[in-house]
């Protein structure tokens, strides 16, 4: 139904660098990080690299990365930055997000 | 962190009644607005100041942080969402407020939160706690008191789910006053709301609302304490002006009329001017209205006032709204009035600028400034009437109030000059409850001419008289002379001098007729002593007649008994006569 369902191996040749900003153990940063996970092996596998920054530990990043919702997953890699908001549960709009799908939002 | 899905409500309402004794405040440090806010904002609590676009919304929290850091010891947190850091910092430069200062020295955090929603896609669930985390870390850093946070609504432009970005900002104001520090929000005004997205709803402390309006194509800012929940508060709206020291707000009220008085008297330099305003003058710290229609004099008076009061070694500042400096200088001098001296001695300022070139906030402002430099005794306002032209009679009037406390509340002898028309002192009725004198200047006129006469229309606390003067420019200085007052009114002018000739040559006639009867009476007296002269000369002939007969009688012997017997005959009648007597 969703076309993010769609098993559509990853093309490309870059390298992902996902960069996901949580607040400690939240449910929704917890949350956030499974739906990212199962993402990126459907459609990066072996493509991708998450790093996870906790805020809680490390405040200052915040400002420093520009950051104000949580969680917030940054594309870092490959350019141009683009930063998704929210749990991920809707795969959708995060494929779109990340540029990983051509969307309405595009 | 567990809290994140938790919405706190906003302060609970019982926890703050009416009228709750002591609500610590927080100074603002900002010139007017503690008197207006009856100390300042509600410490550790949020405060929203909403406006229009370029009310001075973030100029005003600018100056709360720096006041704040530099004034209070109490560091601040500037999370800026619209202004880069940069920006922002080069805008407030001008302000006199170095940020970057600050910032290098640790007393102020400046966060710039850039927000574009075009970089941001939402998916699913996700709260603002990386904006608490990083404004905690900030507050933390420099261990903060303050905190500003300018337009948070810029939000609502970035995140689509505004159920969550409202909870959110909720839960952010709540979070806020948890850490004890005094906060402000910036809102844009909305469309028949305080701000357009509504967060008044959440900021319910204390509401500021900022305004500016355009009459007569002069810009004033306003400043309104729309709300301020357990404080009194002034509720009126007051001007407020952004100089180059920062924010000002002008409340009228919290002047008062408090002011010391002075029962000094401070002397016109007209002398018969003083006596008519009873021993000496005006009191000291009174202020003076000359009212009256065009080229009466009035500029004169108030120039003959600043020099005497230069004579007296006292400062005097002249705002001159009609003249330039050199033409004032220029024109009291074929009067009379030399200023230059005073003006070189540094006495006397004068400072000219046509009314439109500020609004009238900006006017009085720039007159307080002044004031504030040179310390005179004496101020003069030339002519207010063409304030009253700049803008509606209320603001002016609410202006020159304003004012007039300034300089009474400093002891400073204001002389006011108003131009008024040709039937009543209009313009002046709306600040002749104001002035403490009132000079009306007036012009006669009368056998194809036009003269001034002066007379006192009120002075509070002063015997004045009630007569009218004729008020003469002369070519050294002003002279009041009596008018006459006869069956055809008042006399002035060549009318007066026509009759002052009367009078005298009444006077030289009177003298003539004295001299004539004089000569008339030393005619008289000649003629008298002639006649009597020639009757002097008639008697002296008959005597020596007699002389001579008694000479020739006492010759002849043959009379001689004759004239014993004549002798004896005198003789009895001699002594009848005596027995008769």
């Amino acid at each position: 139904m969703s076309p993010g369902d769609d098993p559509a191996p990853y093309s490309g040749t870059d390298m992902w660098h996902l960069r996901l900003y949580v607040a400690g153990q939240s449910p929704k940063s917890l949350r956030a990080f499974a739906n990212l996970k199962r993402l990126c092996e459907v459609h990066l596998a072996g493509h991708y690299e998450i790093e996870i920054v906790d805020l809680i530990e490390n405040p200052s990043q915040a400002r420093d990365d520009d950051i104000l919702a949580i969680p917030t997953l940054v594309r870092r890699l490959p350019a141009p930055l683009r930063k998704v908001i929210g749990d991920l549960s809707d795969t959708e709009n995060a494929l779109i997000g990340l540029r990983l799908q051509q969307g309405s939002a595009t | 962190m567990s809290t994140t899905e938790d919405v706190r409500g906003i302060a609970d309402p019982t926890s703050e009644g009416p009228g709750a004794p002591g609500l610590p405040k927080a100074s603002t440090g900002i010139d007017g607005l503690d008197a207006v806010t009856g100390g300042g904002l509600p410490r550790s609590r949020c405060t929203l100041v909403c406006g229009p676009a370029g009310c001075g919304k973030t100029l005003l929290a600018v100056e709360f942080i720096v006041r704040g850091a530099t004034l209070y010891d109490e560091p601040g947190v500037f999370v800026a969402f619209e202004e880069s850091r940069e920006d922002l910092i080069a805008n407030v430069a001008s302000l006199g407020f170095d940020l970057g200062e600050l910032e290098a020295s640790g007393q102020v955090v400046i966060d710039h939160v850039e927000v574009d929603g075009r970089t941001i896609e939402e998916t699913g669930d996700w709260d603002l706690e990386g904006l608490f985390l990083r404004l905690g870390a900030a507050i933390d850093e420099v261990g903060a008191k303050r905190v500003v946070i300018d337009t948070i609504e810029t939000l609502f432009g970035a995140f689509t789910n505004t159920a969550i970005l409202r909870s959110e900002l909720r839960r952010l104001f709540a979070w806020l006053k948890d850490r004890g520090v005094t906060a402000i929000i910036t809102g844009e005004r909305g469309e028949g709301t305080l701000t357009r997205h509504g967060i008044e709803e959440y900021v319910s402390d204390c509401v500021i609302v900022l305004d500016h309006r355009v009459s007569e194509q002069t810009s004033t800012r306003r400043l309104r304490v729309l709300k301020y929940r357990g404080s009194l508060h002034e509720t009126n709206e007051y001007p407020f002006l952004i100089g180059s020291s920062g924010v000002s707000v002008l409340p009228i009220t919290s002047m008062g009329l408090g002011h010391h008085v002075s029962s000094e008297r401070v002397s016109t330099g007209v002398p018969r001017l003083d006596a008519m305003l009873g021993d000496g003058g005006f009191y000291k710290g009174s202020t003076v209205l000359v009212s009256g229609t065009a080229g009466t004099g009035k500029s004169t008076l108030a120039a003959q006032i600043c020099a005497s009061a230069c004579e007296r070694g006292e400062r005097a500042t002249y705002f001159a709204f009609e003249e330039s400096e050199p033409e004032m200088v220029r024109n009291m001098a074929s009067v009379g009035i030399d200023l230059k001296p005073w003006i070189d001695a540094g006495l006397l300022r004068v400072q000219c600028s046509r009314p439109k070139v500020f609004g009238l906030e900006a006017h009085l402002f720039a007159m307080q400034t002044l004031v504030g430099e040179h310390d005179p005794s004496v101020v003069v306002l030339d002519p207010v009437s063409d304030l009253l032209d700049d803008g509606n009679g209320d603001e002016v009037a609410s202006l020159l109030t304003r004012q007039v406390d300034f300089l009474k509340a400093k002891g400073i002898t204001a002389v006011l000059t108003s131009l008024s028309s040709e039937s009543e002192a209009q313009g002046a009725s709306q600040i002749a409850s104001l002035v403490d004198v009132w000079l009306l200047v007036k012009s006669e006129e009368g056998n194809g001419e036009h003269n001034r006469v002066l007379y006192v229309r009120k002075s509070r606390g002063l015997a004045n008289s009630n007569q009218i003067r004729e008020f003469l420019l002369t070519d050294h200085g002003i002279e009041l002379a009596d008018v006459y007052v006869g069956p055809q009114g008042v006399l002035t002018g060549s009318a007066r001098q026509a009759r002052e000739a009367t009078e005298r040559s009444e006077g030289l006639a009177r003298l003539e007729d004295l001299e004539q009867r004089q000569a008339s009476l030393e005619r008289r007296r000649e003629s008298v002593e002639a006649q009597t002269a020639a009757l002097w000369r008639e008697f002296d002939v008959e005597a020596s007649v007699v002389d001579r007969l008694l000479t020739h009688a006492s010759t002849g012997s043959e009379e001689r008994e004759g004239q014993r017997a004549e002798q004896g005959r005198l003789r009895r009648a001699d002594s009848n006569g005596d027995d008769d007597t």
